[in-house]
């Protein structure tokens, strides 16, 4: 009773492009997104060389990065705090390729940071933190040690930032 | 089947550009208006949240992974239905008879505002083999190939579709989500030159930003929320044929529409006349045209006599059937995927007595058609009641 | 979640189809949908004619190069003249889309249904991963130029140093996979490898080589579901959905524990509760976790409640999870075998299961006699949860 043939019919690349009729198409898509109020005062903050997070008043969770509203009460969000460009290391990998899938001349090492933000339990599943680059040698990325290792952001000087979230250039080894 | 009822409804927006704010901060906006309408705590009594929008209207791949939070459904059962409103109101509806849950919200919201190649994003719908290569100019042509077929077919003059026109874009001046009305005379339609034709730029629907949010339950707990009730009495949907597939469309119809209508009235146990059964409809017009044919779809207006009774004045504000008090999708805009929830959202208003300075008197029971725009042939269809404005 | 658990009518599965999983495929996706359509079709004797309403699920549009996708697949999936939807969580879409098949009988809206997830991804150029580029925020994440692979390595990274498992431990999963999809004609990337093969192959973002990954792959699946008294009119031998959870996460991955799927979790609660199962790890008998990725294997198997946070990786080293094991999973060959057409391959695990609660599993079958099955699927930024209990 089970099934020997599916219904298909593969190809190879050179008779893909050799097929009659292969239509070309491009999507022009463009757009202009608005940040919202949060996320730019967010990028403001960067520029002058602060994170900055935002406390739900219900709950007293402080998010970074800062949203408009608390996703577990429901509620928008009031106070605005400035919290440490300090942290641990969530997690770290090591980027062989570019964004288009092409090898890279020199890896690259990107991680999660968790931020020394206060309220949240040391090994809660939840935390503040920031999905950024790590300045190491892509080698010690690789070892045990480097997850838990503490990180400092490392700025941009101030006249070349332009509020975003490159304005710190990375995260990189404190101490 | 057991009747569904609209507990609560929000919105924010309407309005042709929406630059101080974030589509998410749209959402929020709007489900918390809707949950504070229905009287619910999303985070508790929602069991299930729906979302509808489509990734290029958003410009985010596997955009649904931005729907959770500013509408309540974070780390709860949440999906997106790719599609307008109305049919996430559907799965609504679904989700509440199957016994899954007892309240739902739906969101939908569209920012297009925020798209500065529109036009080519409707060209990306196109099928890539056998219609994106053709040197069509404006890919609304498509409607202008309907408007053509139906008024051969039927008769109806170009200045019934004027008057279409007119008659929305006027009565919009009453609506606070009506950023395009205007007005305007008959005579300042037929002026116009032609834009697709036959019809002028008045006759097309512009584009608005929104999103709005709507709260459905089950008949058992509606009432633990609240009193001011509406009920869902059907919903029905249909796409005709595939956008791949535009050849086989019967042109100068909206057979989907049609069938829509019909699943939804069976549901509601619509016998008779809908014309008389209905105090006011709200149907789609994004062309001129689709009002007229609209009506005869959804069966309201007997086959190509639709324009006989707009030109009686019979679909006027005051006249026997308001058709499209809020002032349509001519006076609101298109909102992409919110454009059905939106006149939903007018349909429950008005039946809930609060539709303000253009309120129909008396309206107890009410019609909203929705079509999904060029090039699909996909449309949905929703009956509602209420005894609250009696 | 205030689930109404006494369900009124029973819902089945009976019939199942799929294409080839390929990479560049002659067909095109409205093509692919409708072949495997009409396979499920034939599959329950029925045609057409007998369908009330269509279900389709398909990932993000740019892949096919189609906006409005499940409009443009609407004819191949047999949704002419007829109410059809399409739904969508990103990855997870395709054990959603018999989920929400499910909820059209239940209601009683819908007699039967047909349910097709269909992919294509080939068309995309450069390649399918600049496409990806769009998934990520445009403001925070998207100025760093990620790639797609990196969140998925942030991920298996986690779980590495939380769990303690090595990178060769996980490549098991990719060897067990491939080597179960030999048994599988519709298979892309059916091999027999080793755990080297694994660790020698191009290395991408480190901890992820290449053979770690599923492939660019094209194809469609479709599924026929119905009420009970149709089921039996059809068939002596339906597959009941039995339970059925979703749940969709935050979407900043960025301010959570990677180690652990807490979404999926949530959403397996959900159906187990559903389907009255409360010790998952003994009363499932084979599972379809889903695999992108071989460590998602392991990740979702946790998620699934079928071994305890971080054991997953040991068990599997003593070949429990083989298709002669204790608890055989992806005995399909998983997406890392047979292939990942994003929602075609959920729908793909749903129809292996169906084939194996019905014995028609051919040589894939699994050893061990089945009651009850499970499979999942995963999506977006590592949000979304979408589980599907099935039983014959």
């Amino acid at each position: 009773m089970s099934v020997q043939k599916f219904p298909g019919t593969k190809l190879s690349a050179k008779e893909m492009y050799s097929l009659p009729g292969l239509v070309e198409s491009s999507p022009q898509a463009k757009y202009e997104f608005s940040a919202g109020p949060t996320i730019s005062r967010f990028l403001k903050g960067l520029k002058e060389g602060k994170i900055l997070g935002r406390r739900c008043p219900r709950c007293g969770r402080i998010y970074v990065p800062p949203r408009d509203y608390c996703e577990f009460c429901h509620v928008p969000l009031a106070d605005w705090v400035e919290v440490p460009d300090t942290g641990r290391v969530e997690t770290a990998v090591v980027s062989y390729i570019s964004v288009k899938r092409e090898r890279l001349e020199k890896p690259e090492v990107v991680g999660v940071i968790r931020l020394d933000v206060p309220g949240y339990p040391e090994d809660g599943y939840e935390f503040a933190g920031l999905f950024h680059r790590i300045c190491m040698d892509p080698e010690e990325a690789k070892k045990d040690k480097t997850i838990g290792m503490k990180v400092k952001a490392r700025w941009r000087p101030p006249e070349q930032r332009t509020g975003s979230i490159l304005d710190i250039e990375c995260f990189e080894p404190v101490g | 089947m057991s009747r569904v009822a609209i507990i609560g409804v929000g919105w924010y927006g309407f309005k042709p550009s929406t630059p101080e704010v974030h589509f998410q901060g749209m959402m929020f906006e709007s489900s918390s208006r809707a949950y504070a309408d229905a009287n619910v705590d999303p985070r508790k009594d929602v069991d299930v949240f729906v979302d509808c929008q489509e990734d290029m209207w958003e410009g985010i791949a596997i955009a649904d992974e931005f729907a959770p939070e500013p509408i309540g459904g974070a780390l709860r059962p949440t999906f997106t239905v790719a599609g307008d409103g109305l049919l996430g109101v559907a799965h609504a509806y679904m989700l509440i008879n199957s016994g899954l849950a007892n309240v739902v919200a739906v969101e939908a919201h569209g920012k297009p505002s925020e798209i500065k190649t529109l036009n080519d994003i409707y060209y990306f719908a196109f099928d890539p083999l056998h219609l994106r290569p053709l040197p069509t100019g404006n890919p609304f042509f498509l409607a202008g190939l309907d408007a053509q077929a139906y008024m051969a077919r039927t008769g109806t003059p170009r200045e019934s579709l004027a008057l279409v026109a007119s008659k929305n874009r006027s009565q919009g001046l009453l609506n606070e989500r009506a950023p395009y009305a205007a007005r305007i005379t008959l005579d300042d339609v037929l002026r116009a030159p032609y834009a697709i034709y036959p019809m002028s730029e008045y006759e097309i629907s512009r584009f608005s930003d929104a999103s709005v949010t709507v709260v459905l339950a089950s008949e058992e707990v509606a009432r633990k929320f609240t009193d001011r009730i509406v009920w869902l009495d059907g919903i029905g949907f249909n796409t005709e044929v595939g956008t791949g597939a535009v050849e086989l469309h019967q042109w100068g119809r909206m057979p989907s529409m049609r069938q829509a209508a019909l699943m939804a009235y069976k549901m509601a146990r619509i016998e008779g006349s809908p014309s008389r059964y209905f105090s006011l409809a709200e149907v789609e017009d994004r062309f001129s045209f689709m009002e007229l044919l609209a009506l005869e779809e959804t069966m309201i207006a007997p086959e190509g006599q639709a324009h006989v009774s707009l030109e009686a004045g019979d679909y006027d504000f005051n006249g026997p059937l308001p058709v499209n008090p809020s002032g349509g999708s001519l006076a609101m805009g298109i909102q992409l995927e919110a454009t059905g929830l939106g006149r939903l959202v007018e349909a429950v208003l008005q039946l809930r007595g609060e539709a303000g300075q253009h309120q129909v008197k008396g309206a107890r029971r009410a019609l909203v058609a929705s079509w999904r725009g060029v090039p699909s042939y996909t449309s949905a269809v929703a009956v509602l009641s209420s005894e609250v404005n009696s | 979640m205030v689930t109404n658990l006494f369900v009124k009518d029973r819902v089945a599965i009976v019939g199942a189809g799929m294409t080839t999983f390929m990479r560049r495929a002659l067909e095109t996706p409205r093509e692919l949908a409708w072949e495997a359509a009409k396979m499920a079709l034939d599959q329950a004797g029925l045609t057409l004619k007998d369908i009330d309403c269509v279900v389709i699920g398909s990932a993000p549009d740019t892949f096919d190069g189609v906006h409005m996708k499940g409009e443009y697949l609407a004819d191949g999936s047999g949704a002419f003249n007829k109410p059809m939807t399409r739904v969508y969580v990103g990855g997870g879409t395709g054990v959603f889309i018999p989920v929400s098949a499910w909820w059209h009988v239940a209601s009683g809206l819908c007699r039967t249904v047909l349910a097709v997830g269909e992919e294509k991804m080939s068309p995309a150029h450069p390649h399918p991963q600049y496409v990806f580029r769009y998934i990520w925020d445009p403001i925070l994440h998207r100025p760093l130029e990620p790639n797609l692979i990196w969140i998925f390595a942030m991920e298996m990274r986690r779980y590495m140093a939380k769990c303690g498992a090595k990178k060769e431990d996980i490549a098991l999963v990719s060897v067990k996979n491939k080597r179960n999809a030999l048994d599988n004609p519709a298979a892309q990337l059916a091999a027999n490898i080793t755990v080297d093969d694994v660790l020698k192959s191009e290395l991408l973002v480190w901890p992820v080589n290449e053979l770690d990954i599923s492939p660019v792959t094209d194809g469609a699946a479709a599924l026929v579901i119905t009420n009970e008294n149709v089921a039996r009119q059809v068939t002596d031998s339906p597959v009941w959905i039995e339970g059925l959870g979703f749940t969709l996460e935050n979407q900043h991955w960025e301010n959570r524990e990677l180690a652990y799927p807490r979404y999926l979790n949530y959403a397996a609660r959900m159906a187990y509760k559903m389907a009255g199962i409360e010790r998952p790890w003994k009363e499932i008998d084979v599972a379809e976790p889903y695999d992108p990725f071989d460590y998602k294997e392991l990740h979702h198997i946790e998620g699934l409640m079928l071994a305890r946070p971080c054991e997953a990786w040991k068990l599997l080293k003593e070949g429990y999870f083989d298709r002669d094991g204790e608890l055989p999973t992806s005995p399909s060959g998983g997406l890392l075998g047979v292939g990942n057409p994003i929602a075609a391959a959920g729908v793909m695990k749903v129809a292996e299961l169906f084939w194996q609660l019905r014995y028609e599993a051919g040589k894939r079958q699994v050893k061990k006699p089945v009651h009850r099955a499970v499979a999942n699927a995963w999506g977006d930024l590592m949000q979304a949860g979408t589980v599907i209990v099935l039983g014959n």
